[in-house]
This record gives structure tokens, C-alpha cells and sequence, in this order.
């Protein structure tokens, strides 16, 4: 037993955090995708993370994945990092479907997924390739293969959308009940790991300002109320954190408990984004309730991410399910 | 990372495991009665005699030299079995650790051997009447004259202090020094003259606290654990301990946990569908607290430390279990308030309460956490 992050991993964690905070700040995540950063995230590695060393990619494992998540929630980053990196570059890697790999890894083609376990395909009109998910199989389709309807989500910079597809068009890429569902359970795992990097980004905003902001002449991080709210978000994000590792290595190594874990990811990043957006609006008051501040960019990720790839309450099931099964 | 025990690890499990279910005691009385007291006493002699009683200690003080990760597959197996609270708990848990750290090799050799085999039980002689949360405001005296502290003064609050043979306390040394400077920590044996202990009933009707009262009580100056005036700084770290993993390790919660699981399911037709959530839960809060803790461990391993991040642990174990123990009540109905059946879930309910007030109430803990992890400023 030895739970705990690599050298490596943390200065790969670093890294991303260094790329992220130069080329995207606050004024750039309002903005939404943007394919010159998304060639500097692939020149970065982050982008083909997880494809094999020779297609173009690093031959890193889920644990690295989820740092790398961590730090695009934590800086409400705008691109397709869960869908290229996450679900579509394994899903490729496990169906063999090494051209389509290659290109994803390079970040020369953008991918985005629609799985069954989702109404919505994120990112669509941004995406070269979507994969999309009939019945038990998993195809490849072009832009053109399918009518796009934007929704109107409060979450602008992360676009969803209705997918239709025209025609027979696709390529089928593989099948499989395993196939499919370790792709759903990635994208979980995605969103858990952004939702956890949004919470840690809104408990240090909100303390930030806590000790900057004065009433009754003193600074407001001072009063116990808002002390214990902080101290209790905080601790829903620092118990968080290992559950979501935990899911990172179960998926890696195929336990057999992988559901479970990854659910219970969910469902504990979610709390802890949850519980961190709302201290933060409470502790910023007014001003965090404009569009003036930034705490609406993480506050609306949260709400989309929470929405996305099942519910704190679909996964809560999940995992009653299997306990109790 | 790697979240699979090691080979070794796994053998100890095994060893554990074996031994605990060959010799696991049959339920026992409330270790605050005089006849539970003798049983969790011969229990905690037997452990002893089969090196099972502080598993993490140095084998020459009769523990033996498992890792922490042993010491938490120890716990697990210890509480899977049902094997009872530990009677010497303050010896091991809180005592012990600081002993090991800061004593002399006197000290060490005198005590720590007695607390493994609990042939000495010791309480805590921190809480008085008008320093409870502000411990620091403590008022009771160590007065130096030769080579002994004359000491006055009156602490509450002592668990098992009734039954207890010693008592470690803080004590203001300097009389001129204020808050947390000129505090000594003192090991007091209660038998001495001068000290008269007063038991107080708990919520359960037991003797399970004592005030402790001291009228120029005489003890030796080689008594004080640490250097003399340093006692808070020695006392904290049994706090930061106390908090963290050490008095609370997972394993108790895990078998909670799985009683409570357990517990639903043989009522899941007669109990309203919503405590299926509260159960769930409550699971997912003892999971959590697992891997956070074996991720907490591994960084002390691995050359971190353990610091304030022990409130956390704190606020997290304490109102777990007093979440997992409401719910265990609401899922007996209106059998809730009756002792009965052989679940024990009021009497856990009860201790489970306690949790949120001891080791530093858990609005201390926030405070702690919001100016030292957080960085806010102080009140």
C-alpha cells in the first residue's frame, strides 16, 4: 500500500497548472474553445496523454489523466480534454483504431463522444470527429454525418448539444458492453476530476478574499461563521481527493469494483463542488453574483458537470446497488 | 501508487486475522462498571501476552515493530472480530506516542512496557472547570521545591479517571507566564497523597469520567515528560495524533459500517425506502475516511508530516459516526431508546456523541483548519 503521488506526476501536475495559468486565465475561459491552445495542450502531452508512447502519446495511465483534469476544472478550462483525452484516446487505443489515434493524440483532430448514458454530446461543433454510441457499438462520424442544435445552457463555454444523425454514415469502431461502459465510466471519471479541481479553485477564491475583504474594520476571514464554512468545504475537498485517485487506479486496474469507485468519485467531487461554489458565493456576497467576478465561470461548470454523465443521485444508486446488492 | 498491500502486508493480515478469530472475547460489560473494567483488563492482558497489544511499537517495549499500515490492518481485523474498545486507549494512543518521542530512556523503560500490558492505566489530566476549548487559560500549578513539583489544582473531565492508576497532566510551572508558555506536561500517580478523584456519571449512568483534585500533591521533577515549560507544545502533538489517525483509525467504522449495511438489509421490507440513502451514505463516509487515512499514512511514510491536516481527520470521523448512529436508531423504529437485541447501537449512539466534544471540540478543529491550512487570520 502505497497511496501516493509519483515525483513525475506531481511535476507533470505543476506543468499543467504553469501552462494553464498563463494561457488560461479567467477573461480566456469565459471565451470557450480555441484551437491554438488546444495544439500548445497537445504539444504539451495532455492532449494524447494516455495514448500508446509510439501513436503520439505519453503511455500514461488514469492517475495521470485525472491530475491533468484536475488542474483544466481548476482552471475552467474550455476544451474537450474529457472527451478527446479521457474516453476518446483509450477508446481508440482498446479498439485498435490506430489512424483516428494518432491524429487525436497529435491534436490535429478534435474528438468529442455521445454516449448512451447522455443526452447531450459536448463540444460538438468544436470537434472534427465525434464518437457516438448505438446500441452496443461505438461509431465515428463526421461534422457532416449529423444535424447539430445547440442548447441553450447557462454553461456557454462548455456547449452542449442534440445530436441527429443523417444517414447510415460511420464508422463503426468496436462493440462491446466492456467497450461502452469503460468508456461511460472515464467520462465519470473526467467530471469528477474536474468538479474536484473546481472545488480546491473556489475554497482558495473564497479565502483569498476572506482575507483581503474588511467589515467592521476587521478582515471578514476573521469571524468564525465564515471560518467554519470555509474549513467545512474545504474538508468535503480534501476527502474528495482520494476517493477520486482511488477510481483513477480502479479503472487502471480493472477491478472489478470499478463502478462502485468511480461513482463514488462522482458523487464526492460533486459534494465537494457543491459545498465549495456555495461557500464561495456566500463569502464573496454580491459581487460573487455577478458576471463582474469570476466565481460564475466555476460556479456553472460545476452545475454542468454535476449534470453530466449521470447525477450525484444515478450514481449514489450505482453504488447502493453493488453494497447492497 | 499503489492502492494493493504488499505481500507482507498481507501476511500480517492473515496473521491477525487468525489469531483475532481463535481469541476474539465473548461481548462484554461497560468498561466503565467494576466488572467490565476486569474484563476489558484480562482482555488487554491477553493481548499482551500474544504481542498483540500495540502492534506498532518497538518490540522492546512489547509491541511488535509493525508499520503503520500493519497497525491499520490490525485495527480492521481487531474491530472485524467485534473485539472491544481499548481499555488503556489514553496509554496507548495518546501517552504512548509522546513517550516515544520526547521521553528518556528512563522514562520510556518505566512506562511504556506497563501500558502495553495495562497493569497501569492512565488518564488525561488536561480539561478544568474553567478551561475547556481555551485549555490554554488553565490555571492548575506545579510549584518546584528540591527535586519534586508540589502541585494544586483541580482537572475534570478524566475518562477512566476512576479507574485509572496514573494521570498525564498540564500544569502552569511558571507562575508568571501566561497562555501557552510556561505549561508543563507531568505524569501523577493517583495513588498519591493528596489526590482525591471525584467520579461523575456519564450520559449512560457510568462512572465514566473523574474529576481529579490536587492538594499539594508531591511528585518527582523526573516525572515531567519533555522540557519543563514546553508542555504545551509536547501536549499538541498528542493532540495532532489524538486527532489524526491514531485514536480513530478506520477499522472501528468499517465494522460499523458493515453492520449498518447489514442492519438495513434484514429490515429493508419494514423501514421507510429513505434510510436506503442515509445508509449509502453512511458507507461511503467510513470509505471515504479508509482512504483517506491510508493516503494520509503514506505521506507520513514517505517523509511528510502530519500537522494541522489532523483536524480534518477530526471533524470527519466524529460526525460520521454520529450520522451512522442515527441512522442505525431510526432503522430500530421505536425500539430505538431500548437497550435491546445484540446490534449494541444505542450504546454506540451514545459514545458516538462524545466524539464531536473530546480531543478538541470540532469548532476548535475549524478554527484550527481555516487559520493554518487556510491561512485565515486569526479572531
Amino acid at each position: 500500500m502505497k497511496f501516493i503521488l509519483s515525483e513525475e506526476q506531481m511535476l507533470f501536475r505543476h506543468t499543467v497548472r504553469e501552462f494553464l495559468e498563463k494561457e488560461c486565465t479567467p477573461e480566456i475561459a469565459r471565451s470557450g474553445f480555441n484551437r491554438e491552445r488546444w495544439a500548445q495542450l497537445a504539444q504539451l502531452g495532455a492532449v494524447g496523454l494516455a495514448a500508446p508512447a509510439d501513436e503520439g502519446g505519453l503511455g500514461l495511465g488514469e492517475v495521470d489523466l485525472v491530475l491533468l483534469l484536475e488542474e483544466a476544472g481548476r482552471a475552467a478550462l474550455p476544451d474537450p480534454l474529457i472527451e478527446t483525452s479521457m474516453v476518446a484516446i483509450p477508446l481508440l487505443r482498446e479498439a485498435e483504431a490506430n489512424d483516428l489515434l494518432l491524429e487525436a493524440a497529435d491534436g490535429d483532430v478534435v474528438m468529442s463522444v455521445g454516449l448512451a448514458g447522455s443526452r447531450y454530446v459536448t463540444y460538438a461543433t468544436d470537434a472534427d470527429v465525434l464518437l457516438l454510441q448505438l446500441g452496443g457499438a461505438m461509431f465515428a462520424l463526421q461534422r457532416d454525418d449529423v444535424k447539430l442544435q445547440l442548447m441553450p445552457s447557462i454553461d456557454m463555454a462548455r456547449p452542449v448539444f442534440r445530436v441527429e444523425w443523417l444517414s447510415e454514415a460511420g464508422t463503426k469502431i468496436g462493440e462491446g458492453a466492456d467497450l461502452v461502459e469503460a468508456a461511460f465510466d472515464r467520462a465519470v471519471l473526467g467530471a469528477a476530476a474536474q468538479l474536484l479541481g473546481i472545488a480546491q479553485r473556489c475554497v482558495e477564491m473564497a479565502a483569498d478574499y476572506a482575507k483581503e475583504r474588511h467589515q467592521f474594520g476587521k478582515p471578514i476571514g476573521s469571524f468564525q461563521a465564515i471560518k467554519h464554512k470555509l474549513a467545512d468545504a474545504l474538508l468535503m475537498v480534501e476527502f474528495a481527493r482520494p476517493v477520486v485517485y482511488r477510481a483513477a487506479a480502479s479503472i487502471a486496474e480493472v477491478s472489478h469494483h470499478r463502478e462502485r469507485d468511480v461513482s463514488m468519485a462522482k458523487v464526492y467531487a460533486g459534494r465537494a463542488a457543491k459545498r465549495a461554489t456555495r461557500a464561495a458565493l456566500q463569502t464573496l456576497g454580491a459581487i460573487g453574483y455577478t458576471q463582474e467576478h469570476d466565481l460564475h465561470i466555476w460556479m456553472k461548470r460545476s452545475w454542468s458537470l454535476e449534470a453530466a454523465w449521470g447525477t450525484s443521485d444515478f450514481h449514489r444508486d450505482r453504488i447502493a446497488d453493488e453494497v447492497m446488492g | 501508487m499503489d492502492l494493493n498491500f504488499t505481500p507482507e502486508e498481507e501476511a500480517f493480515r492473515v496473521k491477525a486475522r487468525a489469531w483475532l478469530e481463535g481469541n476474539a472475547p465473548a461481548p462484554m460489560e461497560s468498561m466503565d462498571t467494576p466488572d467490565g473494567f476486569e474484563q476489558h483488563r484480562d482482555w488487554e492482558e491477553h493481548l499482551y501476552e500474544h504481542g498483540w497489544a500495540a502492534v506498532s511499537w518497538p518490540r522492546e517495549f512489547g509491541g511488535r515493530d509493525a508499520t503503520l499500515i500493519e497497525w491499520l490492518i490490525f485495527e480492521e481485523e481487531y474491530y472485524r472480530v467485534g473485539a472491544p474498545r481499548r481499555l488503556n486507549q489514553n496509554g496507548l494512543f495518546l501517552l504512548g506516542p509522546v513517550l516515544l518521542e520526547y521521553g528518556t530512556k528512563e522514562q520510556k523503560e518505566r512506562y511504556l512496557p506497563k501500558i502495553v500490558s495495562a497493569e497501569e492505566i492512565w488518564c488525561q489530566g488536561w480539561s478544568e472547570p474553567n478551561a475547556g476549548s481555551d485549555l490554554a487559560s488553565l490555571t492548575s500549578k506545579a510549584t518546584r521545591d528540591g527535586d519534586e513539583w508540589v502541585l494544586t489544582g483541580q482537572k475534570t473531565w478524566c475518562s477512566r479517571g476512576v479507574y485509572a492508576d496514573w494521570m498525564f497532566g498540564l500544569f502552569r510551572s511558571d507562575p508568571s507566564s501566561e497562555r501557552h508558555k510556561g505549561l508543563s506536561y507531568i505524569l501523577v500517580p493517583l495513588e498519591s497523597p493528596g489526590v482525591t478523584v471525584r467520579p461523575i456519571a456519564q450520559i449512560d449512568g457510568e462512572p465514566g469520567f473523574a474529576e481529579v483534585f490536587l492538594d499539594n500533591v508531591r511528585v518527582p521533577v523526573a516525572n515531567t515528560l519533555g522540557p519543563e515549560g514546553e508542555g504545551w507544545q509536547i501536549a499538541m502533538s498528542t493532540a495532532g495524533f489524538e486527532r489524526g489517525v491514531a485514536l480513530r483509525s478506520p477499522g472501528r467504522f468499517m465494522a460499523s459500517a458493515d453492520r449498518l449495511v447489514s442492519s438495513y438489509m434484514a429490515r429493508e421490507h419494514l423501514v421507510s425506502p429513505s434510510l436506503r440513502n442515509d445508509v449509502i451514505n453512511s458507507w461511503m463516509e467510513v470509505e471515504a475516511y479508509r482512504l483517506y487515512t491510508f493516503w494520509s499514512v503514506s505521506r507520513k511514510l514517505a517523509g511528510g508530516t502530519i500537522g494541522a491536516e489532523a483536524s480534518l481527520n477530526k471533524v470527519w470521523w466524529s460526525e460520521m459516526d454520529v450520522r451512522l448512529h442515527d441512522t442505525a436508531l431510526r432503522l430500530l423504529g421505536e425500539d430505538a431508546t431500548l437497550p435491546l437485541g445484540d446490534e449494541h447501537w444505542l450504546d454506540g449512539f451514545l459514545f458516538s456523541l462524545a466524539g464531536p466534544i473530546y480531543a478538541g471540540t470540532n469548532e476548535i478543529q475549524r478554527n484550527i483548519i481555516a487559520e493554518r491550512v487556510l491561512g485565515l487570520p486569526r479572531s
